[in-house]
C-alpha cells in the first residue's frame, strides 16, 4: 500500500467512527449551516461534535499549515479526505467567508502575527467573518469605491457605507476595502480589518425578494481602525481584493455541483410527476430537459475537480475562477428553474409547513443572485475576454 | 491522481501536436479533398504514425505496443481533430483495438496494426441514427457462421483489411443479450462495401453481408457474448470521438478569437466589441468545461473503473461545445467563414460528423437518464 492509500483507509475510519449520522444528512436550510462565530448556536449536539472533532485535527481547513490551525495535508491527501467526506455524504463541517476567503489571503498577503492572530480562530470556527467590498455606487466597478480611510497616526478613522454585506448583522469582524487615497483609482485603497463591534459600525438588513434578509446595509461612522489591522501595504489593497475574489469565485461556482451522491432534481421530479411504464419521467419534454441539463452539470463537475488540482498544482490561469464562477451560477440558476418547473404548484407554497416554508421557491429566487454577487456573470466574461483570450480593450 | 495531463502525457502532446501539424495541417486534408482521393486518407502518414509508434499506442508492450492508455490515445485524437487530419487512427488504433485486446484475434491484427499496414472498420451501426439494436443474422454455417444483412457509416469501410462487425446469434434486434462480435477480413466473399463521400469529404461505406461465410475462429471473444467487446469498443470509441472533437473545437474556436484579433472594422479589432467578447468567453468556457469532462472518462477507464456515465457525458459534452464552436466560428467571422477557401467551414462540417458517431447529444443524454433511474 502507497502512502495515499493508507491516509485514505484511516481517513474513512476516522469518518465513519466521528462524524455523526445526522451530520450526513442533507442540508435543508440555512439552520442546517454552521457558520460557527461568537454568537453561534449548534443546532444540535451533532452539529458541535461534528465541528469541534474535525477542528481538532485541522480539517476544516485541511490544506492549512498546522500553525494556523490546519490540517497540513498535501493536495493529494485534501483531495482523498473530499472524496471520503462526500462517499458517506457528509456536511461540511464549518461554513466560512472567513475559510474560502479572508483565509487565502492573509496565507498570501498577512504578517506573520497577523496569520497567527486570526487564522486559528477562523480555523475553529470561532470567529464569523463578512465581507466589505461593494457600495450603494460601486457595484460592477467596484474599484470605485469611496468609503474612507483617514490617516490618523496609529490608526484609520473609517467613514461609509457598504452594500450587499453578507450576514454583517450575525458577523464578528469584517474585512473591508476602504480608500485610503484618491490620487488613483485602484491605486489608493486599502485591506483593513475591524471588529463589527466596533463604536461606530451599524447594519440593517435587506429583505429580498425571497423573503430573507442575507444581505445587510452596513453603516461606518468614524469607526477606529488600528493600522496593525491593514492586510498588504497602504494602497495595495486591489491586489488583497483581487486575490481574494478569485476564492470567493470558486466558493460560488461550488453552487453548480449537486450536493454528493442525491440528486434533488430527479428525486423530486420523480415524485411529482412519476414514471411511465417504461421507467421514464412520465413529462418527456422535462425529462429532455432534464437530462441535457445533467449532461452540463455532471461535465462541470469534472471542471471543478480539474480546476482544484490544477490550483493547488500552481497551473491554473489566474482568471479561470471567473470562468468558474460564471459556468457554476449560470448552472445553479438553471438547476433551479428545473426544480420549479418538476415541482409544478406544490413548489409554489410559500409559507406551508408541508413546503418547509416555502424553501424550495425561496432557494429559486436566492440563486438569482448568484450571477450577479461576486462581480456579474457579464463581468466574469469581460474578465475571460481579456485576460484568457487576450481580446483587445474596448 | 490529479485531473490534468501528466509531464508525460504533455511531452506526447506535445510529439503529436508538432508531427501532426507539420504533417497532416488542414491543408493536407484539402488536398485529398481537391484530388477526389478514393482511400479517405493518407496511406504514407498512416505509415508515419507507425513510425512514430502511435498506432501500438494501446496495444500491450508485450505484443509491440507502447502500453498507454486512453488519456494517451485521446491527446493524439485531439490534434488529429485540431488540424482535420483524415486518419485510420480512431477506428484503428482505439476502438477495434479496444476490441481485440484478450482476444484470439489479437496476435493475428495487432502486428499489422503497429506496422501501419492494416486498417480497420467498425461495423456497427445499421439504421442513421446509432442505436443500441443488432439485427444483422449470424447463423451457424458449417464450421463458421453466415452473415447477412447490412451496416452503414462505416469509415474507411470501402479499404479496410478487417472489418469489426457486430452480429445477431441469438434473439431480436432490441435485445441485450444474443450479440456476438466478428473480425472479418476484407477478403470474404459475398461482401459489398459501397463508399459514400460525406459533407466532411470524409469516406464511409454502406456495407452489404449477403450470405458471406466466416470461419467459427472470426469471433472476438465468445459468442453471444459480444456486448463485452462491443462495450470496449463503443466505450473507447465514444471517448476517442469526444477527445476528437476536443481538437475541432478548439481548432476553430483559436481560428476564431484570432481571427477576431485581426479583423478590423470601424477602425478597430473587432475584438474589442462586447458583443463578440462575451460570445468568444462563452465559448471558452463550454470547452474548457467540456475537456474536463473528456479528462475525466479516459482516467476512468485507464484505472478500469465504471466508465459508462462518464463516457456518455464526455461525449455528449464535446458534442455541444463543439457544435457552439463550429457555428460561433463561421458567424463571428462573417461573409469569408461561408467561403470553400477558408477553413472554418471545414471545422464545421467534421464536427458534425463526428457529433453523430458513437451516439449523438442526444443518444447520450437518454442514456445517462435511463441510468438515472427517470
Amino acid at each position: 500500500m502507497t502512502d495515499l492509500d493508507t491516509f485514505r483507509s484511516d481517513t474513512r475510519a476516522w469518518l465513519a467512527e466521528n462524524c455523526p449520522p445526522a451530520m450526513r444528512e442533507p442540508v435543508r436550510s440555512d439552520a442546517d449551516v454552521c457558520w460557527g462565530g461568537r454568537n453561534f448556536q449548534p443546532s444540535s449536539p451533532a452539529q458541535k461534535d461534528w465541528l469541534d472533532r474535525m477542528a481538532a485535527r485541522g480539517w476544516t481547513v485541511p490544506d492549512w499549515p498546522t500553525a494556523y490551525g490546519g490540517g497540513g495535508l498535501s493536495p493529494a491527501e485534501t483531495k482523498i479526505l473530499r472524496e471520503e467526506m462526500a462517499a458517506i455524504r457528509a456536511r461540511n463541517p464549518l461554513n466560512s467567508f472567513g475559510i474560502s476567503m479572508l483565509g487565502p489571503a492573509l496565507l498570501k498577503y498577512g504578517t506573520e502575527e497577523q496569520k497567527l492572530e486570526h487564522l486559528p480562530k477562523i480555523a475553529r470556527g470561532e470567529i464569523r467573518w463578512c465581507q466589505g467590498y461593494s457600495e450603494p455606487n460601486a457595484g460592477s466597478d467596484l474599484a470605485g469605491l469611496a468609503a474612507s480611510a483617514e490617516d490618523a497616526g496609529d490608526h484609520y478613522i473609517v467613514n461609509g457605507q457598504k452594500v450587499w454585506t453578507s450576514y454583517a448583522d450575525k458577523a464578528d469582524w469584517i474585512f473591508c476595502l476602504v480608500r485610503t487615497s484618491k490620487a488613483s483609482k485602484q491605486g489608493g485603497i486599502s485591506f483593513v480589518l475591524f471588529d463589527m463591534a466596533s463604536p461606530g459600525v451599524s447594519t440593517k438588513p435587506i429583505l429580498l425578494i425571497s423573503g430573507y434578509s442575507p444581505f445587510c446595509e452596513t453603516f461606518m461612522d468614524d469607526v477606529k481602525v488600528p493600522k496593525a489591522n491593514r492586510i498588504h501595504d497602504e494602497n495595495k489593497g486591489w491586489d488583497v481584493a483581487k486575490y481574494l475574489l478569485g476564492h470567493e469565485r470558486e466558493m460560488i461556482s461550488g453552487m453548480g455541483l449537486a450536493s454528493g451522491g442525491r440528486n434533488p432534481l430527479i428525486e423530486g421530479a420523480i415524485a411529482t410527476i412519476g414514471l411511465d411504464h417504461d421507467g421514464r419521467l412520465a413529462d418527456p419534454v422535462l425529462r429532455t430537459q432534464i437530462a441535457l441539463f445533467e449532461v452540463r452539470a455532471k461535465a462541470f463537475a469534472a471542471m471543478s475537480e480539474r480546476f482544484i488540482d490544477e490550483l493547488k498544482a500552481g497551473r491554473a490561469h489566474p482568471a479561470q475562477p471567473s470562468m468558474m464562477k460564471y459556468v457554476g451560477t449560470e448552472l445553479n440558476k438553471d438547476r433551479h428553474e428545473l426544480m420549479m418547473a418538476a415541482g409544478g404548484s406544490d413548489a409554489l407554497e410559500w409559507e406551508s409547513d408541508r413546503s418547509h416554508t416555502g424553501a424550495a421557491p425561496r432557494a429559486w429566487l436566492r440563486t438569482k443572485a448568484n450571477s450577479i454577487e461576486g462581480g456579474t456573470s457579464e463581468i466574469q466574461l469581460n474578465i475571460i475576454a481579456k485576460r484568457i483570450l487576450e481580446l483587445p480593450g474596448a | 491522481m490529479p485531473l490534468y495531463l501528466n509531464d508525460e502525457q504533455a511531452m506526447l502532446r506535445d510529439t503529436a501536436k508538432d508531427f501532426i501539424a507539420e504533417h497532416a495541417p488542414v491543408g493536407h486534408m484539402r488536398a485529398l479533398r481537391d484530388a477526389n482521393d478514393a482511400t479517405g486518407f493518407s496511406r504514407d502518414l498512416w505509415k508515419q504514425f507507425a513510425e512514430m509508434g502511435l498506432n501500438g499506442v494501446l496495444i500491450p508492450e508485450d505484443q509491440g505496443g507502447l502500453g498507454l492508455g486512453h488519456v494517451e490515445a485521446g491527446v493524439v485524437l485531439e490534434e488529429i481533430g485540431r488540424n482535420l487530419s483524415p486518419s485510420p487512427f480512431l477506428a484503428t488504433a482505439v476502438a477495434a483495438v479496444e476490441a481485440l485486446k484478450g482476444s484470439g484475434q489479437a496476435e493475428r491484427w495487432f502486428p499489422g496494426i503497429v506496422a501501419g499496414e492494416t486498417v480497420a472498420a467498425l461495423a456497427i451501426d445499421e439504421g442513421a441514427k446509432h442505436r443500441d439494436s443488432i439485427g444483422l443474422k449470424a447463423e451457424r454455417s458449417g464450421n463458421g457462421f453466415r452473415l447477412t444483412g447490412a451496416k452503414r457509416f462505416v469509415t474507411h469501410g470501402h479499404v479496410a483489411d478487417l472489418l469489426i462487425v457486430g452480429a445477431r446469434t441469438a434473439g431480436s434486434p432490441d435485445d441485450a443479450e444474443g450479440v456476438t462480435l466478428f473480425a472479418v477480413s476484407k477478403n470474404a466473399a459475398n461482401l459489398t462495401a459501397t463508399p459514400e463521400r460525406l459533407a466532411d469529404s470524409s469516406l464511409a461505406a454502406r456495407i452489404d453481408f449477403e450470405g458471406v461465410e466466416i470461419d467459427a475462429d472470426a469471433v472476438i471473444g465468445e459468442v453471444d457474448a459480444g456486448r463485452d467487446p462491443l462495450g470496449r469498443l463503443l466505450r473507447a470509441g465514444r471517448t476517442g470521438a469526444a477527445a476528437e472533437l476536443l481538437g475541432v473545437g478548439g481548432g476553430a474556436m483559436d481560428m476564431t478569437v484570432g481571427y477576431l484579433k485581426e479583423r478590423k472594422q470601424f477602425g478597430v479589432a473587432i475584438g474589442s466589441f462586447q458583443a463578440l467578447q462575451h460570445r468568444a468567453a462563452h465559448l471558452y468556457s463550454e470547452m474548457e468545461v467540456a475537456r474536463a469532462a473528456v479528462l475525466k472518462a479516459q482516467q476512468l477507464l485507464d484505472a478500469g473503473a465504471d466508465a459508462d456515465e462518464a463516457v456518455s457525458i464526455a461525449k455528449a459534452m464535446t458534442g455541444m461545445a463543439t457544435t457552439l464552436s463550429v457555428q460561433e466560428g463561421v458567424q463571428m467571422h462573417g461573409g469569408i467563414g461561408m467561403t470553400d477557401e477558408y477553413d472554418i467551414g471545414f471545422y464545421m462540417k467534421r464536427a458534425r460528423v463526428l457529433a453523430e458517431m458513437f451516439g449523438d447529444i442526444g443518444f447520450h443524454a437518454d442514456r445517462l437518464a435511463k441510468a438515472a433511474g427517470y
